[in-house]
Order: C-alpha cells, then structure tokens, then sequence
C-alpha cells in the first residue's frame, strides 16, 4: 500500500510500522495543530535555499498561526513565506535571501521597509553561538564578533517589549574580558531557547535517530536548545541502517518530540544527496513576490489551494521533480539548468 | 576594445591576492569566481570554504548560495556552523575572507544591512550572515564593490562588519586582534590601505579605466598617488575563468 503523510500520520493507521516511534510519528496538521502556537518562538533549521522545512512552513500559513516570533541565522524561503503570509510578529536574525533568486529575501525586506514586524539583527555565527548557549544551559556566551559595528550599537526591538517572554533584557553587553587584567574588550550574547526548533532531515531512523547528511548549519544546537522538536525528513529508515553508521548521525531519539514523513518536504529548497533547489519555482516566486496581489494569488494557488503536500507535488510535476534530482553521489542535481 | 568582462576582471584581480596556504572564505557572485580562479592559477595550495562550513569542495559546478549543495561535494569535511567560525579565526590560519557590500568608507568598513534609518529603512537587505564575524576575525578582508559615489560614502548609513573601524589603530583597540581590511576590487579598479592612517587609497586601475574615473565615482577623498596600470587578463587565465571555473556561465 502505498505510503501517503496523510495515511501515516493517523497514528494507529500508521499500521505499527514503527513502534518505537509510534508517538511520535504525526501528520503535518497534527504536529502544527498539536505544537506551533500564536505568539511562539519558533527556531527555523536550513540555511538560504537549503534544507527549510518548507511542508511545515506551509502548514503553519494553512493553519493561520499568527504573532511568531521567529529566530534564524541564514534563512531563505521558509522565513519569507511565513513572512509574507502574516504569521509573523517578531524576528532576530542574521541573513535573509534566497541565493540568486533573491539576494534578500523578497516580503522579508517588504516587511521591514513597511515597519510591519519587529526585528533585530544579529551575525551568523552570534545566532549560532546564542543556540549553543541555550543548548548549553548557559544564559550567555562572549565573542568577539561585533566589535564596534552597529550591530551591537543599535538595538532593533523597541524598549517597550525587552520585559516579554523570550524577549533578552538588552540585546548585547560589552564588557571586559574578567580573566584579563588588560583593555580586552568580550560582547556577551543572550542564549536562545525557543518554544519550538523545526527542521527536516534526510533521514530518521525507525528508532527516532536523525541524520542529517551534508552541513547541519547550526540545526543541531537549535534542536537542542529547544522546548520541542518537530523533525520532518524524506524517509523513514530501519533501525539497522541508522546504527550501521552511527558517526553519520544528528540527533539521538530523545531529543525529538514530532517526526513527520513527507518527501519533497523542503522543496523548493535543496537536500544534499536527495534533490536541488528549484529555479524554476524559485523564479516564480520572485516574480509573483513583489507585488502584493500577485503574492496572495501565489499563496492561494499553492499553500491555500492544495489540500495535502502530494497535490502540491503534482502541481511542481514530474518532469520538475525529476530535473531538480540529485546525484546521490555527487549530492546535487548535474547539468541542473539554474538560471 | 576589451575583450573580457568587469566580472572577469575583478575575479581575476581579487584572485591574484591569494598565496598557497591561504585559507579563503569565499561568498557567492565573483568572490566565488575570484576564489576558485585562485586556486586554479595562482595558488593551488589554497583552500575554499564556506562559512556555513563546507570544506574545500572540488567545485565543478559553480555555487549559487553558501549553503548550495555543490559546497558539500568533494569537501575534506562538513560541518557546522560553529566550527566554521573557528576556522575563520583561527590563530595557526591564514585566512582571506571574501566579501560584498551595498556601501563602504575609506576605512573599508561595510554596510550590507540599509539604506537610511535602521528602524525605518528606505531600503532593507538582507543582513549580516557571516560578514561581521569574518570581518572580526579573518586575516584579511578582500571587499567586492560596484564602484559608485552612492556606494563609496564618506559616512556609512550602518556598520554591519567593521574594517579599520576609524583608521589608525582604532580597530586594535575596539579589541579586534588581527585582521582588517585588505583591498576593494571593484569594476574600475584595486584599492588598498595607506600603512598608518588605514585609510583607502588607488593601488591599481584596470586598461581603458582613467585616474579621473575612480575619483569621480569615489564619494571620499582618495590618494591616487601610488596608482597603477592593472595587467590586463591573460589568454590563459581568461580561458581558465571561462572553460574551468564558471563553464556554465553563471556568473561570468
């Protein structure tokens, strides 16, 4: 019989296929429906135009989860449809574009020029380290990135909001180095630990592990700085693949709240050794991205209008999802036509 | 009549820069261009990475973004963000960093965040990412720029990655150990900067390109005094750049 998302995600009918993961292992719409709430704090996995949990993001606009408060390093598709599609509030963040196909990322920059949400940025690797920190149990983490630029000169959030959950009281602190008797100047970032850390993933084992093949980018101290982790991947794979090659893995099952099975399920964005981005529909949404009738019509033809990630597929087509294949040796799609 | 591009010659440019043993951290556009040309003819010995931590990928097909997965093929090893970033600032490491930028000053700072008020912003882009941090820790920046008098300012409207901060050894003082910015190639020429006083001056114009030219697209004061001729590309390099590096023609 053949394997749908929406078929396996009713539990029992997931058949007891895996009963090691039997509670864990839910529909899209009951993984958003059960974990992603107004106004929470949500960690988003990939980077750019890689690995986003697009199926997710989509879900998320479907559901009209509104007031997110978003936390990223690099992000690209995934930020800018929950961007566009008003689900989101708040957002710290390091990066947003698309590669090419928007050097920033398109309702991202609409939303920030109309004073639409709130926002403060940081640096990649400052995101990165402020997961670590939350990972770590620790409630800061020094570096010397950001030294004298504005970053740490200006802050984004307005005053009036620093008292809120999950909001840091300031959003950096410059001080000495406490080891160093000499002028060593540290930035002291505020650790991170969001409601919710969403990524997808090559594979989850039968057993709840992750792997995650090609960079992790920081999804792995995201995850683990995280109350829940929703984790959706291409396959389901057998205990004994996943602990033939342990080194090879991400995450060990505990850490994991939610696992949804849904191939293609960050398209149009790529998953090293499975397929590539899109252009072809990357292109698309530039076009349709910059006026804002063009983009509801994008949004109701392809997040509103399919009833289940399949339809949306069928709607990409076969010869796409073809094109955009990938080597799984080389890890990406050879000769892919990406301009 | 040239016959070979801005893009080309800036790839080429930038790349002369490079020695064998450098680590370069490369971007995307012509800093990937000017990278992979480097370690195809000038230093072999280079490294490639890729902040979010692809490591010395064989590149046989041009990148789009730092996180493509053509950054994760052939690499010596992926790995995560964090340990990217300890690459970048490693003591035992030369490293070259790459960079973009919408604006500069003549201390070769970089604003890749707005155009007008941060909080009301004329026109936002799209952040940061990793150039802050490389601009922190890296040996050295190379800046790839549009040479335009909108784009060289005298006063940034936002410092997201910092040069020589404001010349002198007010960088060293900030708490920046080492690093600092190298050279701006852009599409008339090669900018460096003056030993002392970090400020900006014309090392090299590209053939056809005049003195006058750069001043007049130069929103500062600039020191031309030291200026030269740039060499122009080779027969070879060019067909390196255009039947090796980018046979696609992506970039170029």
């Amino acid at each position: 019989m053949a394997e749908t998302p929406r078929k396996l995600g009713k539990r029992r009918s997931i058949m007891g296929m895996y009963p090691e993961i039997d509670d864990k292992l839910m529909t899209l719409e009951d993984t958003v429906r059960r974990f992603i709430k107004n106004n929470s704090q949500i960690a988003i996995g990939g980077f750019t135009v890689t690995r986003n949990p697009m199926a997710l993001a989509y879900e998320i606009v479907r559901q009209g989860i509104k007031d997110i408060h978003l936390v990223c390093h690099s992000n690209g598709q995934a930020l800018d449809v929950l961007i566009g599609a008003g689900c989101v509030k708040r957002l710290e963040i390091a990066y947003g574009g698309n590669g090419r196909y928007a050097p920033t990322c398109i309702r991202f920059k609409k939303a920030i020029q109309r004073g639409e949400i709130q926002f403060e940025d940081y640096s990649n690797y400052q995101m990165s380290l402020r997961f670590l920190a939350g990972a770590l149990g620790i409630p800061f983490i020094p570096t010397k990135s950001g030294l004298g630029s504005d970053l740490i000169n200006l802050e984004g959030f307005p005053p009036e909001i620093r008292k809120e959950k999950k909001v840091a009281s300031k959003k950096y602190v410059v001080t000495q180095n406490p080891f160093n008797g000499e002028d060593d100047k540290v930035v002291l970032l505020p650790a991170l630990n969001p409601d919710v850390a969403i990524m997808h993933a090559q594979y989850v084992g039968e057993d709840g592990t992750v792997r995650i093949k090609g960079l992790t980018f920081a999804d792995i101290e995201q995850a683990k700085s995280a109350d829940i982790v929703i984790v959706t991947c291409e396959e389901i794979v057998p205990r004994s693949f996943i602990r033939l090659d342990p080194d090879q893995n991400s995450l060990p099952p505990f850490f994991v709240d939610a696992i949804v099975k849904i191939p293609y399920g960050a398209h149009p964005t790529a998953v090293y050794t499975c397929y590539d981005y899109d252009p072809k529909h990357l292109n698309l949404y530039k076009k349709v991205a910059d006026d804002d009738r063009t983009f509801k019509e994008y949004l109701d033809e392809w997040v509103y209008g399919v009833k289940s990630h399949e339809e949306y597929l069928e709607k990409i087509g076969s010869t796409t999802l073809l094109q955009i294949k990938a080597n799984p040796v080389l890890g990406y799609a050879v000769g892919l036509d990406r301009k | 009549m040239a016959d070979y591009t801005d893009n080309e010659m800036m790839a080429l440019a930038a790349g002369r820069f490079i020695k064998n043993g450098d680590i370069v951290f490369a971007g995307t556009g012509v800093s990937i261009l000017a990278a992979t040309a480097a370690k195809r003819i000038y230093a072999p010995k280079a490294v490639i990475f890729f902040e979010t931590g692809g490591i010395d990928p064989s590149l046989d097909e041009i990148p789009m973004a730092v996180a493509d997965l053509r950054v994760m093929s052939g690499t010596c090893l992926n790995s995560g963000l964090i340990e990217a970033f300890s690459i970048v600032g490693h003591r035992k490491l030369h490293t070259i960093a790459f960079l973009g930028a919408a604006q500069i000053d003549k201390y070769g700072n970089l604003n890749t965040t707005v155009i007008g008020d941060y909080h009301k912003p004329k026109t936002r882009f799209s952040g940061s990412g990793g150039a802050c941090d490389v601009a922190s820790f890296a040996s050295g920046v190379i800046t790839f720029m549009q040479h335009q008098k909108r784009r060289f300012v005298e006063k940034l409207d936002y410092l997201t990655s910092v040069g020589w901060y404001k010349g002198g050894d007010s960088r060293q003082k900030l708490g920046l150990q080492r690093g600092g910015a190298m050279a701006v190639v852009t599409n008339l020429g090669v900018m460096k900067f003056h030993e002392t006083t970090k400020e900006m001056y014309l090392s090299e114009y590209y053939p056809g390109i005049t003195i006058d030219k750069v001043i007049e697209n130069t929103g500062f004061d600039i020191d031309v005094s030291q200026a030269m001729e740039t060499a122009p590309p080779t027969t070879e390099e060019l067909r390196i750049l255009r039947e090796e590096v980018d046979p696609q023609k992506l970039i170029l």
